[in-house]
C-alpha cells in the first residue's frame, strides 16, 4: 500500500510591534514576570481593548506579500476558554472574517523544483501569557508579561506532502516576515512558532484521512523529524488495522517522539462570537495602496534580480536571498568588490559561510565587513593575490589583522606573475626531478599535477597558476 | 440643604451661603443617620469626601469653580473608584479595591463634583429590583417594603430620599430609567457610545451606558455635560462634541411632535400607571406639542433579543472572575478545576450565575446561529422600527416601567416576571437611542414615571422637553415622608 501524507502548518509569528496588540505595555522580550502587563492586559475589571495600528500594517503587509487579498473588512471575536495564563477567560482573535484571505507562497524543494503552496488565511490575534510548570513545587507560576502580544496566525492549505516541503514552507514563511520586518522569527523565544497538521492516506484516495495536529516545535529541524515520526506512527496503526485518534500531540525532541497532550482530553467549544468592545476593522484603498508602496523588494523578486544581474544560478540566487541580510551583505560586496558577482557569491556563499556555521554566526556577526571582502576580491580580480591565497588572507581579516592590502603586505603574499622569475623556478624543479621529467616525457601525463604542486611549494602558493600553467606546458614540451 | 437641586446648592456655594465642607458633612450624616432605613450605600467614603469639598472650598474661594464643583454625589459601585472598594454588588469583588478610576470617575472629580461614597446595586447590574445585591436588597423611600427598582437601585433610592442631590447609574436594559421611575425621580440614559465605558465594570458591552440620577432635568444636563464625551480608551465611544445640554434647556415646545406606540399601551400595563402616564402626555399638549399615535411592530421580540444577547456578552465578560488574579477565591483549593469551580460557585450569586449559563447556552456550538445570531438579527428589526418612526416624530413617550414599585420578594422567584418589567425600557438599549424617565405622578402614594426616548444624540431635545415638563408640574419635588 503506498501512502500520501498531508500536511498543513498554522504558524504564530508574534509581530514586532513596540506595544501590544490592545494596550500600551510594552512587547520587549526578557523583562521580569509580570512587570510588562497593564491593567488591560490583567484583564482587570472594567479594562476595555485598544486596536494597534501598526499590528495591522504588518498583517497587511504579509498580505500583500503573498498574494493574498487584505480584507476591507475584518472583525475581532472572542475565543472563550478558561486558563490561568489567559486573564480575560477569552483571547480576543479573528474567526470568521479575518483581516487576510487566499494568499500563496512558491518554495523550492531539492529535487522538486518550484511547488505553490496556498494560504489558506492569516489573522491577527492576542499571545496568552505563560504558564511555568518547574521551579513552583506542585504549583504552576504565571507569567502574563506575554499576555495581548500581537500575534498573526499563518494558515497554510494541506498543500504540503512530505516534511521536506514543511521544512521548505516554513522556512520560506520564516524568511519573508524577517524581511518585511513584521516579526524577528526568533524561534527560541517563541517569536516563531509553528503547528502541525498530519495525516495520511492511501496515494490516489481524494479523502483526507484523519488527522491529528502536533504543537509548538519551535526548530526547522525539529518540524521535519516530529512530521517524519508522525507520518511513520499514523502508517503504522493504519497498516496494522487500526484507527487515527483525532488528538494533539507534543513532540518529545529527547526522545523523537510525539506524544498526547497532557491535559484532559475534553474538546473545548469556544464559543467564538464578534467582540462587542471592538469596531469592526474597516481598511480602504489608500491605506492598503500606502501599504503596497512601503513593501521591500520581497525574497523571490531580488532573487530573480540577483539570477539576472549578477548572472548567479537559480539556487545561488536563492541561497543569497534566503535572508535579507545575507543579500544585503552581497550587494554590499559585490560593490566594494568593483562588480564581481560571482566571484562574491562564490566567496560568501563559500568560504564566509563555512567560518560563520563553524563558529555558530549569524551573518549579522561576521567579523569580515562587506568592504574588506570586496576589497579582497578586488585584488585577486587585479591579480595581486591568487584564489589559493587569498583563502589565508580571508582567514587573516577574519582574525582581525587588517584589510586585504595591510594583510597582503605584511606576510608578503604578492601573487608572482613575471614570467622570467616563474620560468626561472620551473627550471629549478625540472633540474632537481629529472626522473618524472622523463616519464612525464615518457607519456605520463599524470605528472603534471606533480610539477604544478612543486613550483607552488617552492613559491610558497604565491605563483600566478594561470601563468605557471602556461610555462610549465612550455617548457616540459619543448 | 439636602433637598436643594444641583443647580440651588451650585448658586448657594457660589453666593457663599455655605460650604461644600458644611454640605458635604451634611449629607455624610443624613446617610449614617437615614441609610440603615434603605441599605443604598454599600460603601461611605468619608475621609475622601472632606478632603475633595475642602479642595472644592479653594476652587470655588479661588473664582475656578463650574457648576459642580463643590456638588456631592454617590457613585454606583459599578465604577472602578482607585483605592476604594470596587464591589459590583457581589461577594466576587468584596475584596476588590480599584487600582485605577474609572473614566466618568476622573470627569467627576475634574469637575470638582464631591464623592460621598459607592451605592448598592443588583449583582453585577443584572436585576431589575436591587434585591441580587450581596449586601442586601435596597428598600424604596416611598415605602420600605417595596423594591427601588434596578440595577441602579441604591442610587435611585438615595436620591430620592435626600440623601445626596445626584448619583451615577448605569443603564443596560434599563437600569437607570426603571429605579428613577420606581423611585420618583429623573435619569437619562444617553446614546450608546456618549459616556466612555472605561473603568466601568461590564455587563453586556454591546448595551451598557452610564448616566446621571438626579431630581430634575437642569440637574441631570449639568451631570450628563461633566460626564459624556470621547474617550480615546474606550474603541465604542464616539469622537463627537458634547452639546451644551444646559443652554436649550429653556426652548418652547411648540410643535414638538411626540409619537405614543401603541404597543406600549396594551396589555401588561397597570391601568393606574397608564392613566398618570395619560395625564403626563396631556401636560406636553398644553405644552404646545403635537402628539400621534405610532408602531413599533417588533416591541414583543425585544424582551427576548435582549435576554440572549446580554446574558451571552455577560457570560463572557464574567470569565475573568476566576479567583485567580484578584477578586474572591475559595479557601485551599486543591487543584485548578477546584479554584474555578468553587470560586466562581461561592463568589457569584444566583441570578448572575442563570444569565451565565443561558449566554454560554446562547453561544454554544449548534446553538449560536439559532440564539445569538438571530437576536442579533432581530436587533436590527428593532432598530428599524425607531428609525422609521423618527422620520414623523420627535420624542416617542410611554411608560417607563407597567407597574409602580412591587413589593420585595414578590418577584425574586420568579426571574421571567422579573425580566418583563424591562418591557418598555429595553429596547431603547437595543437600538442604542437615549432615553429618560422623569417623574409623573403617583398611584397608591407610589411614583410613576414617564419615558422619553430620543433619536441618536438628541439628548438635549429629551432633557429641554423633560425641563419644560417640569416648570409646569410638581412630581419631581415630592419628597417621601421619613425623609423630609
Amino acid at each position: 500500500m503506498e501512502w500520501e501524507a498531508v500536511i498543513g502548518l498554522e504558524i504564530h509569528a508574534q509581530l514586532a510591534t513596540r506595544s501590544k496588540i490592545f494596550s500600551g505595555a510594552s512587547t520587549a522580550y526578557g523583562a521580569e514576570p509580570n512587570t510588562q502587563a497593564c491593567a488591560v492586559d490583567l484583564g482587570l475589571p472594567g479594562v476595555l481593548p485598544v486596536l494597534n495600528a501598526e499590528a495591522v500594517r504588518m498583517a497587511a503587509k504579509f498580505g500583500l506579500a503573498t498574494h493574498a487579498t487584505v480584507a476591507k473588512r475584518s472583525v475581532f471575536a472572542r475565543k472563550n476558554y478558561f486558563y490561568p495564563d489567559l486573564p480575560k477567560g477569552y483571547q480576543i482573535s479573528q474567526y470568521e472574517l479575518p483581516i487576510v484571505l487566499s494568499g500563496y507562497i512558491d518554495i523550492d524543494v531539492d529535487d522538486e523544483g518550484s511547488k505553490r503552496i496556498g494560504i489558506t488565511r492569516a489573522h491577527l490575534e492576542e499571545d496568552a501569557g505563560k504558564s511555568l510548570h518547574e521551579d513552583f513545587h506542585g504549583e504552576t507560576g504565571i507569567d502574563l508579561n506575554r499576555a495581548g502580544t500581537p500575534l498573526l496566525e499563518i494558515v497554510s492549505e494541506p498543500d504540503l506532502r512530505s516534511a521536506k516541503e514543511a521544512v521548505a514552507y516554513m522556512k520560506k514563511i520564516h524568511a519573508l516576515v524577517r524581511y518585511l520586518e513584521i516579526c524577528d522569527g526568533n524561534m527560541q523565544e517563541g517569536s516563531f512558532r509553528c503547528d502541525a497538521n498530519i495525516s495520511v492516506r492511501p496515494r490516489g484516495q481524494e479523502a483526507f484521512g484523519t488527522r491529528t495536529e502536533v504543537k509548538n516545535i519551535n526548530s526547522f529541524r525539529f518540524v521535519e523529524r516530529a512530521i517524519n515520526y508522525e507520518i511513520e506512527r499514523q502508517i503504522d496503526i493504519l497498516e496494522g488495522g487500526g484507527e487515527i485518534v483525532q488528538e494533539t500531540r507534543l513532540y518529545d525532541a529527547d526522545k523523537n517522539e510525539t506524544r498526547p497532550m497532557r491535559s484532559k482530553e475534553e474538546a473545548n467549544d469556544y464559543r467564538y462570537f464578534p467582540d462587542p468592545d471592538l469596531l469592526p476593522l474597516e481598511l480602504d484603498d489608500a491605506f492598503i495602496e500606502d501599504v503596497r508602496a512601503s513593501l521591500p523588494e520581497l525574497p523571490d523578486a531580488k532573487r530573480d534580480r540577483f539570477m539576472e544581474q549578477y548572472g548567479l544560478s537559480h539556487y545561488d540566487a536563492g541561497v543569497l536571498t534566503a535572508s535579507r541580510e545575507l543579500a544585503v551583505y552581497f550587494e554590499a560586496t559585490v560593490e566594494a568588490s568593483g562588480g564581481e558577482g560571482k566571484l562574491s557569491a562564490n566567496w560568501v556563499m563559500g568560504e564566509l559561510s563555512g567560518l560563520l556555521n563553524k563558529e555558530g554566526k549569524d551573518i549579522t556577526e561576521s567579523p569580515v565587513t562587506p568592504d574588506q571582502l570586496g576589497g579582497m576580491l578586488k585584488r585577486i580580480q587585479d591579480g595581486t593575490i591568487s584564489g589559493k591565497i587569498a583563502k589565508q588572507v580571508f582567514e587573516a581579516i577574519w582574525n582581525g589583522e587588517g584589510d586585504a592590502d595591510a594583510v597582503i603586505e605584511k606576510k608578503g603574499l604578492k601573487q608572482i606573475t613575471d614570467p622570467a622569475a616563474i620560468e626561472k623556478i620551473i627550471n629549478e624543479v625540472l633540474d632537481k626531478n629529472p626522473r618524472q621529467v622523463e616519464q612525464y616525457r615518457g607519456g605520463q601525463e599524470k605528472l603534471f599535477g606533480f610539477f604544478v604542486g612543486q613550483v607552488m611549494k617552492a613559491t610558497q602558493g604565491k605563483a600566478n597558476p594561470g601563468e605557471v600553467n602556461k610555462l610549465l606546458k612550455k617548457l616540459l614540451n619543448p | 440643604m439636602h433637598q436643594k437641586t444641583i443647580a440651588e446648592l451650585a448658586a448657594g456655594l457660589r453666593a457663599g451661603d455655605f460650604s461644600s465642607e458644611e454640605l458635604t458633612r451634611h449629607l455624610l450624616d443624613r446617610i449614617s443617620g437615614l441609610d440603615g432605613k434603605l441599605n443604598s450605600v454599600i460603601t461611605l467614603t468619608e475621609q475622601q469626601a472632606l478632603a475633595a469639598a475642602r479642595a472644592a472650598d479653594r476652587r470655588l474661594q479661588e473664582g475656578d469653580a463650574g457648576p459642580l464643583t463643590g456638588i456631592p454625589f454617590l457613585h454606583k459601585d459599578i465604577f472602578c473608584t482607585r483605592g476604594v472598594r470596587t464591589s459590583c454588588g457581589s461577594r466576587m469583588l468584596d475584596n476588590f479595591e480599584a487600582p485605577y478610576d474609572a473614566t466618568v470617575t476622573e470627569k467627576l472629580a475634574a469637575a470638582g463634583a464631591v464623592m460621598l461614597g459607592k451605592t448598592n446595586m443588583d449583582e453585577f447590574a443584572m436585576g431589575s429590583s436591587n434585591e441580587t445585591s450581596f449586601y442586601g436588597p435596597v428598600k424604596n423611600p416611598w415605602d420600605l417594603e417595596r423594591v427601588p427598582g434596578g440595577s441602579s437601585g441604591g442610587s435611585a433610592s438615595a436620591v430620592a430620599a435626600r440623601l445626596a442631590p445626584a448619583a451615577t447609574g448605569t443603564d443596560t436594559g434599563g437600569s437607570i430609567r426603571q429605579p428613577a421611575a420606581l423611585c420618583g425621580i429623573t435619569g437619562i440614559k444617553p446614546t450608546y457610545g456618549r459616556v466612555s465605558r472605561w473603568g466601568m465594570i461590564a455587563f453586556a458591552s454591546s448595551l451598557d451606558q452610564a448616566g446621571p440620577m438626579t431630581r430634575t432635568a437642569e440637574d441631570a444636563a449639568l451631570m450628563l455635560a461633566a460626564m459624556a464625551g470621547f474617550d480615546e480608551r474606550d474603541s465604542t465611544c464616539i469622537d463627537r462634541p458634547v452639546d451644551d445640554y444646559s443652554a436649550s434647556l429653556g426652548s418652547a415646545l411648540n410643535g414638538l411632535k411626540i409619537g405614543l406606540p401603541k404597543e406600549y399601551f396594551g396589555e401588561g400595563l397597570d391601568a393606574s400607571v397608564g392613566a398618570a402616564v395619560e395625564a403626563a402626555i396631556d401636560e406636553f399638549r398644553k405644552l404646545g406639542a403635537e402628539v400621534k399615535g405610532i408602531s413599533l411592530p417588533n416591541t414583543s421580540l425585544a424582551v427576548p433579543a435582549y435576554y440572549v444577547v446580554a446574558p451571552a456578552e455577560c457570560s463572557s465578560n464574567l470569565s475573568r472572575f476566576d479567583g485567580v488574579r484578584f477578586g474572591y477565591r475559595c479557601e485551599n483549593p486543591k487543584d485548578l478545576e477546584d479554584l474555578y469551580v468553587r470560586s466562581r460557585g461561592e463568589g457569584f450569586g444566583a441570578e448572575v450565575k442563570r444569565r451565565i449559563m443561558v449566554g454560554t447556552y446562547a453561544l454554544s456550538a449548534g446553538y449560536y446561529d439559532a440564539y445569538y445570531l438571530k437576536a442579533q438579527q432581530v436587533r436590527q428589526l428593532i432598530r428599524d422600527d425607531f428609525v422609521k418612526a423618527f422620520e414623523d416624530v420627535d420624542v416617542i413617550m410611554g411608560p417607563t416601567s407597567p407597574t409602580p414599585a412591587f413589593r420585595l420578594g414578590e418577584k425574586a422567584d420568579d426571574p421571567v416576571t422579573m425580566y418583563l418589567s424591562d418591557i418598555y425600557t429595553i429596547a431603547v438599549n437595543l437600538a442604542g437611542l437615549p432615553g429618560m424617565s422623569i417623574p409623573a405622578g403617583f398611584v397608591d402614594g407610589l411614583p410613576v414615571g414617564l419615558q422619553l426616548i430620543g433619536n441618536y444624540f438628541d439628548e438635549s431635545r429629551l432633557l429641554n422637553a423633560a425641563h419644560q415638563y417640569q416648570q409646569v408640574t410638581d412630581w419631581h419635588t415630592r419628597v417621601p415622608e421619613e425623609f423630609k
